[in-house]
Parts: C-alpha cells; structure tokens; sequence
C-alpha cells in the first residue's frame, strides 16, 4: 500500500522525477539545511535554491520585510554566496538531502545569465530555474521578465548553453502573462514556473517614507493566490511545457487546485515561514484527498477545471 | 531534526504594565541564555510568527516578557489560559554563558530586559550587577534580585531611581564583560563606552523575521565581517562587530 501511495504522486517534469509534486520555492528554503533541522527534506518534490548570481551578492540594505493583510512583502535584493561558492559549499550537503535540487538563477545582463548557466550546466544541480522575475535587484532581474521580446532574448541565449533541463520563472508583472508564457517556450524553455512575487510598496506614516530603502518590493504569500491560479491556468492552456504553479500556497487545497488548472508541480514558498512543517502536510494532504477521491493517479486531475 | 515546532498551552499571560505583558507556556526545552522562540497564535492573522526571547524558564514552563506594539503582539496579549499558540524554537545562538566569568554588568533598556532574567540565572560564579532603564514605569526588576548583587534604576520621567537614560549611570569601570539589549541608539553607546574602557561586551539584536531559523535572509544585520542572520548567527553578537562605527 506504502509503494501504491508513492506512485499516485509521482511526477515527472523534463524527464527529472520527482516523489511528489511538492517543491520549496527559491528564496524561502535557503539550501536546505534549516529545515533539515525539523524533517527530512528528502521527502520533498525537490528544492529550489535561494536565488544565485554570478557573483556574490549582499543583498538590499534597510527594512527587507513587511507583513500585510494575509501577505508578506520582501526586499532581500538575491543576497546569496555566488555560484562558485555554491557549488563548491553548498551543492554537495544539497545532493546528499535525496530530492531533486533546482537551481535558481538571478542576473544582471544576458551576459551574466549565459555565464551561470554555463557554470551551473557543469555542475551537479538537475535542474535549473531561469529567475527573470525578482523585482528586488535594481538592474537585470525582473527587467526581463516584463516585455516578452526581451524574455526571448535572455532565454534563446541562454539556452545555447543550458545542458540542464530549463525552467523558466515568470513574473506577474509581465505586460501580458500569456504571451511571456508563449515566447519563452519558443525561446526554449522546456518548462515555465509562475508566479513571482508582485511588485509591491507600503508607506511608513510616521516617517513619512516609503518602508523599502528600493522603494517597491515583492509581494507574496496567501493574497496573492487567487491571481495567481489565474495566471496559471491561462497560461497552461496555451502552451505544451510543464508549469510549477506558484503563488500563495499554503495547503494541500491550493496545491490541488492548481494542479486541477493545469499545473505538473507546485512551489510553495511564504507558507514555510507561517509553518516550517507545511510542505509535509501539503503531500500528506493531497495523498488523502486522492485516497478519500479515488483518484489512482495525479494525472487523472491534471488540467481537469479547465474549460 | 533537533527544532521542534510544536502546539504549547497558555499558562498565564498577565499584563504587568501598561503595554508589558508576561506570557508562561508549559513546555520542556533544552535552552540557552539569550535564545528566542517564534511564537504564533492560531488566528490566522497575521501570518507571520513573531521572535520573542525566553524570559525565563524552569519546571516545565518557558515565560516570555513582551511589549504590546504591533498587530502579533496585540493578538498574543490576548491570549487566555489554556490556549493553544504554536512555539518554534528554542532559536538563536544565545549568550555563551559558560564563559563568561568574573564581575558582570547587564544592561537594559526597557523590554530589552526581557532575554536577561534567564541569563542572569544561566550565568554560574558570576558577580552581577543590573542597569536597566525605562521611559516611566518599571517592571520586572523585583525578580532580579536573587540574582544580582545590585540594581540600578534609570527613568526619563524621573518616576524612580536616577532621572535620565541608563547610559548616563552605565561606566564599564571594574566589570570584565557586559551583557546589552535595549534599543540600537542605546546600544550602540554603550558599545561605544566599552570600547573606551576595552570591556568585553555582547549585544543582542532584534528585527522582523519572517522564517526565524536561517532561510529567508531578511532579518540580517551588518557586521564587520558582512551581512550576518540575527535569526541564526545571532540574535547575540559581539558589540563591536555590529556596531561598527561605536
């Protein structure tokens, strides 16, 4: 019965297989290590790193979070080691956690983008996860994730030098979801994840100032779900590579619903803060929900609202 | 797999002044002097947990001293007894009580002596005395007294003790090591005083958090040797290495 129950989640995205379609989402799962520290994480889908640069990265200076109603605004700015020091430090503890490790790769010019792609192409990541959506780095990043020519033109380059399978990560900033989704298959993507978090703001009265030293941030976290289950689903009905849907998503519900948009996997991100068990109760929850559904295999609900 | 995140029950939570609460769990932890738990009501606002450190901690039950401030805080001062809150934790490096040795001075600034009752208590052979400020009313110093050899009192209104900031009546003059948390300005000259006198002294640090244990990167602090986590590295740090400019 124990093997019957792996098999209903199995999943597979670019030929990579995943236990489940559970994933922790760049940026809330540092490397893994911390939340070693409460489960195994072998248990999960896979991990996607905090996003790397080429280069060694403080991050953003002054306030970096800010909680909302049901949400949670950040400007940590992809402070992160570097991708040498990555796979040289952190790449081997991750290899050993027994889940598929995602890469997440942030960056400044196309340049920068093809260079890590390059270097993390030789290393032992399985995947990696093109980030042209933070909206916390001042240049590059999210840049290339509002025009889709410009999205094409990052990703075709890329790609050149991609020997992992390429997941693309959209922004909900994008001028047109859809037609990103699109351009970026063309350019190559061999799966697309979304969303990123919202650009966003929020004004200290008392100082009257904004709270970010960058002024805008990102959003995420439970408010920003239901745009993003939008999002999903219209993209998932125009293009033919796996979507990881991400995007508020903090119990085996959400999870389920966007699997039933059309999603292969999901990511689930601020939920890790709310409760560093979730990702645990996320699998669990969608195993009983099949089990209580009768439902053998998670194809068989995959895209099935669609209209 | 040595964190536990966990649901506790609500022992007492009573208002001792003003806007100072003191919230007792039950719960059995192996905790160190300075370290902090992310505490979480079940409402479902606000997502976040918010760090608050052990106050103090014996026979089963963990206290937390808080300021009534924000929307978490203002949840938590809600609580009843026999409530469910879920505590992540114990988190943070905390004071390395072990060595610190010889005469000692702890320094307060309002909720800042929330982490030092336990400290106090965790420190072994230690002759300690106790600077602690607050704008008017004070709270929480009678508990100290078993532990301490004397206590001084600063307020700005002048309601007790001397009438101004406890940095005034704070010289570093005799103690070998200080242990600091109040607000950063607070701090931060009393770093500053410590370097003139070459006196060892630790600060603990506070900022939003969001996950508490390392991941997410947004409550980092400065340092002299980079960016550093307050959640993981800290909360406690040598005064100098944040305080760079002291």
């Amino acid at each position: 019965m124990a093997g019957m129950c792996l098999l209903m989640l199995k999943t597979n995205i670019c030929k990579v297989e995943f236990k489940n379609p559970v994933i922790a989402a760049s940026g809330t799962f540092g490397f893994g290590e911390e939340y070693s520290a409460f489960y195994d994480v072998g248990r999960l889908g896979g991990i996607c790193t905090k996003g790397l640069t080429l280069n060694k990265k403080e991050g953003n200076k002054g306030i970096r979070l800010h909680e909302t109603r049901a949400g949670l605004i950040n400007s940590i700015g992809l402070q992160n080691p570097g991708i040498d020091c990555f796979i040289e430090n952190e790449l081997p503890k991750m290899k050993k956690m027994n889940t598929v490790i995602i890469a997440n790769l942030g960056g400044g010019s196309i340049e920068e983008y093809a260079e890590g792609v390059k270097k993390l192409s030789e290393s032992e990541v399985d995947m990696i996860e093109l980030n042209i959506s933070c909206p916390n780095v001042k240049s590059g990043g999210m840049a290339f994730g509002i025009k889709s020519e410009t999205a094409f033109e990052v990703v075709s380059k890329v790609k050149g030098y991609c020997k992992k399978p390429l997941i693309v990560k959209l922004s909900p900033n994008a001028e047109n979801i859809v037609d990103m989704a699109v351009k970026c298959c063309e350019a190559g993507a061999d799966a697309l994840s979304l969303i990123n978090t919202f650009k966003a703001m929020a004004i200290d009265i008392y100082k009257r100032k904004p709270v970010f030293d960058n002024i805008f941030a990102g959003l995420s976290g439970p408010c920003i779900k239901p745009i993003a289950l939008r999002m999903v689903y219209e993209v998932c009905k125009e293009v033919n590579v796996p979507v990881i849907g991400i995007g508020g998503i903090e119990s085996f519900k959400d999870a389920i619903e966007f699997i039933m948009a059309g999603a292969t996997a999901v990511e689930v991100g601020t939920a890790n803060f709310i409760n560093p068990m979730v990702c645990l109760e996320i699998i669990d929850g969608i195993k009983k929900f099949m089990e209580d559904e009768g439902i053998k295999n998670i194809e068989e609900i995959r895209g099935i609202a669609r209209r | 797999m040595q964190l536990s995140y966990k649901s506790c029950k609500v022992a007492e939570n009573i208002n001792l002044s003003e806007d100072i609460y003191k919230l007792k769990v039950e719960g059995d932890y192996d905790i160190k002097a300075g370290q902090f738990f992310m505490i979480k009501s079940l409402n479902e606002e606000p997502i976040l947990p918010r760090p608050i450190s052990v106050h103090d901690f014996e026979e089963g039950y963990v206290s937390f001293l808080y300021q009534k401030k924000g929307r978490g805080t203002s949840i938590m001062a809600k609580l009843n007894v026999n409530d469910e809150i879920k505590l992540t934790g114990p988190l943070g490096n905390g004071f390395d009580a072990e060595n610190i040795k010889g005469k000692i001075a702890v320094v307060a600034g309002g909720i800042g002596i929330a982490p030092m009752l336990y400290t106090v208590k965790s420190l072994k052979n230690c002759d300690i005395d106790l600077y602690v400020g607050f704008k008017d009313e004070v709270y929480e110093v009678d508990e100290f007294k078993k532990f301490v050899s004397n206590i001084y009192i600063a307020t700005e209104s002048g309601k007790y003790g001397y009438k101004g900031y406890v940095t005034d009546i704070f010289s570093p003059f005799e103690y070998n090591a200080v242990l600091c948390c109040g607000p950063e300005v607070m701090m931060e000259k009393v770093v500053k005083v410590c370097r003139d006198y070459a006196t060892p002294i630790f600060v603990s640090m506070e900022k939003h958090m969001a996950c508490g244990i390392g991941a997410c990167l947004g409550c980092t602090c400065e340092t002299k040797d980079g960016n550093k986590r307050v959640c993981k590295d800290g909360p406690v740090f040598y005064g100098r290495d944040v305080f760079i400019n002291a």
